[in-house]
């Protein structure tokens, strides 16, 4: 896959030192990323083989493979993995079918259509913190939250949603976050398209539905995927939403896997669970990432490798 | 306003030079938190955001007056969120803090493990600080091997504030000495009196030191129990069913609503905006729904003590502390801030700054004896000086436990063990769970935590 | 429909859209006793009240905090992404694609797997509570996708003029700073700006390694929620100003993120 071939007589010793040479920009970072992701996931490996819980300092041994047990028998955790599954799926689709629809909005000239870009970018820029801080305290407050009162008229106005739906409340402020996200990415698709083909396909006399079929959706095919992509590491990841909004509860109604162990971390203190719980988590979304990142990869690369 | 307080200048440099040189991040390891500015010492204190600590950090330039050398940084969260903070700085010696605010389910486990400084050389050496002062069942509960290693802020038990007004047009009373039953009743009498006043307000969040404190001791004056001397647990008993029971359809039938995400401030808040008739909640409840500036029912609320079902007395014992970490660099300049805080002279500048309404109870003796805080205060202040000086948390219910506490259980697994069963309770309260699912649940953590007691028993 | 009215449809929309945070602001500008209220208070006569609440509450520390946490992390993000990007597309090494992989990897490991190592790590470096640990952080956590970015950039600088200045002799560091860097720029502008919003916005490291030095505009708003009295529209205020910063950055290199994202969706 390289870009220049270089001729096969060199010596072996001046290839590696071109090697080497080629390689060296790219060390620095390969190496901080290394150390800063690495080393500290190998720490945990070792607390996972260890009983360790904060508060009771003459705990620690080794433990062999219990703790990993615990952990797969703990019907709890095994709530919170179907949490983040439902909330990074839905959230994410929800999101890009959201996006979908404001970018096609968004892709034709039209007065003030700079300001309807930049304020349906906004709730992407707003701190997710302050997302979460309103939707709990000023969107979906029991009392005096606007989505009640918006609802009263229609005589459901006293819904406690926080409690009531915590999942679908959490999905809420998530979509309402990262719908721009995608829109920007279609938006970005959209224009890329070659009017050529549009206007030709119009030529043909194709209505709009199936121009939008059979040319559109297979041009932004790869910024679907590519949102999809993205939006997907960041949302399974999320923290803050949950954190602010329900605290994984009523219960643990609504804690994701991130905040789950963040739970039995900081508040149960059982350092050696909670140690195999984020080696579970890794293992299984490397062996999720590897199927989806080798479909994606396969889309990207191909095409490139095909022009290089 | 201060200044960017730091990262200092030092730092920013040599992360300037090892960044140009391209050279490996953790080369900046080496840059030192400084912990002065110029001369003055920088303590950090964690503290829990209730209202009287607010007060304290407001009032934080009075201290700096006394003491020009030091300045005092404060991280101020919720209870939960500090609670894991402090306990994580304090187990690992993480040592980001000089100090603390804990309380007595920590302090005496903590200075058995060494992690906290005694504070009683300190005490001794101090002239005015008169520790002797400390009501006696709240001193007693923080110390180990008879020193203290944290001194007391407010202490607190619980009882039922309640709005005369309301009472008054429903045309019913306040029994002198409620049991919870009649509190149920009068609960659905008054649900609704109002548009948007709930018949009681009561926490529902999950966390042991928030839901589980009111519901701990309900539990306990219901005769029901965590172990039995054995450390079996009974959380499947019908005695915990029956409280468990009981509090969740309180809270479900005429609580406020959002119960289950409702923690101490929000109930504080609900209260304080007159949306509930009754709070049963911790007798610091006072400092902020009695005061003008917070409270639109200042001056309309009777209270009652703690209602009972089984035993003779329903209030728990809890005291918000302040205890110095061993890690701290500073553990001489951390005294005397300590010392500050919960002397007697603070009660005196709080009552004169902000209202003797808002100083922090239940800590001092002597508080109960000054002019102006016995009139502001005599609604409440003798059931709030009972409730503490009549719990006794070394025997909580109606038969014997072999653990200690009321509105917690004084073992280190309580903070795990307490966070989950109150997750549970607190999707009962949501409906996600049936009260009879929740204990199911419950009594399997529990149960676990009981056999590691009995195997060390053995 | 017709024209105008798809216009109108769509700027409903968009206003739909946006209202949370247009109440959001609104509400800042409120007395308490305006700001939770039913039915909602809409005409009231604004105050400056909560925002100077917010500054005399001590925010710009964490301002300053969120800022240099922000700044710094960007600009070593893109010291070693450039390099790095380069390597992996106009000089690409063997294994690009296992190298890209492993980069993209790192960002799917859930953090909270490896707080606590981190935690203990910098406890023993005495580098809890110091604004320079997030720095590190951030990079880590921002480097993948820049480097999966700017490369889709660098795959778009004409091999022609690069070998041209080649020809000319130039070496490496010149072809890189004077012939490649200004056909980058508005792609590096791109990447720069996602960092800063992921590092402005990142919650998670911040409240479990920060106390009271080191702490940033996130973490100021979650101490900001006090038990005492009526706060919604104290909060809203302390939101607005932890969240303009960025936002105004955001709003004017809108274009530069289109550009940038769909880049990335390309190469």
């Amino acid at each position: 896959m390289s870009a220049v071939t270089t001729p096969r007589r060199r010596s072996a010793a001046t290839e590696r030192a071109r090697g080497w040479k080629r390689r060296a920009p790219l060390l620095p970072a390969l190496v901080f990323v290394l150390l800063v992701t690495q080393l500290p996931f190998l720490a945990t490996l070792v607390y996972s083989l260890r009983s360790w819980n904060l508060l009771r300092p003459d705990s620690r041994m080794w433990v062999g493979l219990a703790n990993y047990t615990s952990v797969l028998t703990d019907a709890q955790f095994l709530g919170a993995a179907l949490n983040t599954v439902l909330i990074t799926a839905s959230c994410v689709l929800v999101a890009m079918a959201l996006g979908i629809g404001l970018a096609l909005l968004l892709d034709r000239g039209f007065v003030g259509r700079g300001v309807v870009r930049t304020l349906v970018i906004t709730p992407f820029l707003v701190l997710p913190v302050a997302t979460a801080l309103l939707w709990k305290h000023i969107m979906f407050e029991p009392v005096f939250g606007l989505v009640n009162f918006l609802l009263s008229p229609f005589g459901a106005g006293d819904v406690d949603w926080i409690s009531q739906s915590p999942v679908f409340s959490v999905v809420v402020a998530l979509v309402w976050q990262w719908t721009p996200f995608m829109t920007l990415l279609v938006l970005a698709g959209l224009q890329s398209q070659s009017r050529d083909v549009l206007e030709a396909g119009a030529a043909d006399g194709a209505s709009r539905w199936q121009m939008f079929t059979w040319i559109t959706l297979p041009h932004l095919r790869r910024y679907i995927e590519l949102g999809v992509l993205l939006g997907s590491i960041y949302v399974v990841n999320t923290f803050d939403t949950i954190y602010m909004m329900t605290q994984g509860g009523p219960g643990t109604a609504s804690a994701n896997l991130p905040f789950y162990i963040y739970q039995r971390t900081f508040l149960g203190f059982d350092i050696g669970q909670s140690a195999a719980m984020g080696v579970v988590v890794v293992v299984g979304t490397i062996v999720v990432a590897l199927l989806a990142l080798r479909l994606i990869f396969r889309t990207f690369m191909s095409t490139q490798e095909a022009a290089t | 306003m201060r200044p960017i307080p730091r990262p200092g200048r030092p730092a920013a440099l040599r992360l300037a030079a090892v960044a140009a040189t391209g050279l490996l991040l953790t080369g900046c390891a080496g840059a030192d938190t400084a912990t002065t500015d110029g001369d003055d010492t920088r303590l950090v204190v964690a503290i829990v955001s209730n209202p009287q600590m607010q007060d304290a950090m407001s009032l934080e330039s009075e201290f700096r007056k006394q003491h020009p050398g030091i300045e005092v940084d404060f991280v101020s969260l919720p209870e939960n969120e500090a609670r894991a903070k402090i306990t994580t700085s304090v187990a690992t010696g993480g040592g980001e803090f000089d100090a603390v605010m804990i309380s007595n389910y920590e302090t005496r486990q903590w200075a058995e493990y060494g992690w906290l400084e005694n504070l009683q050389p300190r005490i001794d050496a101090s002239e005015d600080y008169d520790a002797r002062d400390f009501i006696p069942s709240i001193r007693e509960d923080l110390s180990y091997e008879g020193d203290m290693y944290s001194v007391p802020f407010y202490g607190e038990s619980s009882f039922v504030a309640y709005r005369e007004d309301l009472f008054e047009r429903a045309g019913v009373e306040m029994p002198e000495n409620p049991t919870w039953d009649e509190i149920a009743e009068l609960a659905s009498e008054l649900d609704g009196i109002e548009p948007g006043v709930s018949g009681i307000c009561m926490r529902g969040l999950a966390g042991w030191g928030e839901m589980l404190s009111p519901f701990n001791s309900i539990l306990h004056t219901f005769g029901g129990r965590w172990y039995d001397e054995d450390w079996n647990a009974e959380l499947d008993s019908p005695e915990f069913q029956r409280a468990a029971d009981f509090y969740v359809d309180l809270v479900r039938e005429h609580g406020q609503p959002g119960a289950a995400n409702s923690g101490f401030g929000d109930c504080l808040n609900h209260y304080a905006q007159g949306r509930a008739a009754m709070f049963y909640d911790s007798t610091s409840m006072v400092s902020t729904i009695e005061d003008d500036n917070a409270s639109t029912v200042a001056g309309e609320n009777g209270y009652a003590p703690a209602p009972v079902a089984e035993t003779d007395y329903g209030g728990w014992l809890y005291t918000w502390t302040l205890g110095i970490p061993s890690t701290s660099e500073h553990p001489e300049e951390a005294w005397e801030f300590l010392e500050w805080m919960t002397d007697k002279d603070y009660v005196r500048l709080v009552g004169e700054e902000y209202g003797w309404q808002r100083v922090p109870p239940g800590n001092r003796l002597s508080t109960f004896e000054i002019p102006e805080y016995r009139e502001a205060a005599s609604d409440y202040a003798d059931p709030m000086l009972r409730g503490i000086e009549e719990a006794d948390p070394g025997d909580p219910g109606t038969r014997p436990v072999p653990y200690e506490g009321i509105g917690f259980l004084a073992i280190p697994e309580f903070q795990d063990l307490g966070t989950r069963v109150s997750q549970q309770l607190s999707a009962a309260i949501a409906g996600q769970v049936t009260t009879e699912e929740a204990l199911a649940q419950s009594q399997e953590y529990a149960r676990t935590v009981g056999e590691t007691y009995r195997e060390n028993e053995r | 429909m017709g024209g105008s009215l798809l216009t109108l449809f769509t700027w409903a929309v968009g206003l739909v859209f946006v209202s949370p945070v247009l109440w959001l602001v609104l509400t800042a500008f409120k007395h308490e006793n305006q700001a939770a209220t039913d039915p909602p208070t809409v005409v009231f006569r604004p105050t400056l009240d909560r925002f100077t609440a917010v500054l005399d509450a001590d925010f710009l520390p964490y301002l300053g905090n969120s800022l240099i946490a922000t700044l710094a992390s960007t600009l070593l993000v893109l010291l070693l992404g450039l390099p790095a990007a380069y390597a992996l597309s106009v000089a690409p090494v063997k294994r690009t694609k296992d190298v890209l992989f492993f980069f993209i990897s790192t960002k799917m490991l859930p953090v909270v797997a490896v707080v606590v190592p981190i935690y203990v790590a910098a406890a023993r470096l005495s580098m809890l509570d110091n604004i320079w640990t997030l720095v590190v952080l951030y990079t880590a956590m921002n480097l993948p996708i820049a480097v999966w970015m700017l490369r889709s950039f660098f795959l778009e600088v004409p091999v022609a003029i690069v070998e041209a200045a080649r020809v000319e002799g130039a070496g490496l560091p010149r072809v890189l700073w004077s012939v490649m860097l200004p056909v980058m720029a508005p792609g590096i502008a791109a990447t720069a700006l996602i960092c800063m919003i992921f590092a402005w916005n990142e919650f998670f490291f911040a409240v479990n390694l920060t106390a009271a030095q080191a702490a940033t505009v996130p973490v100021f708003l979650t101490g900001f929620i006090t038990s005492e009295g009526l706060f919604v529209a104290q909060l809203s205020a302390a939101a607005v100003m932890a969240s303009v910063p960025i936002v105004v950055v955001g709003w004017f290199a809108q274009g530069q993120l289109v550009r940038g994202l769909s880049m990335g969706a390309v190469k």
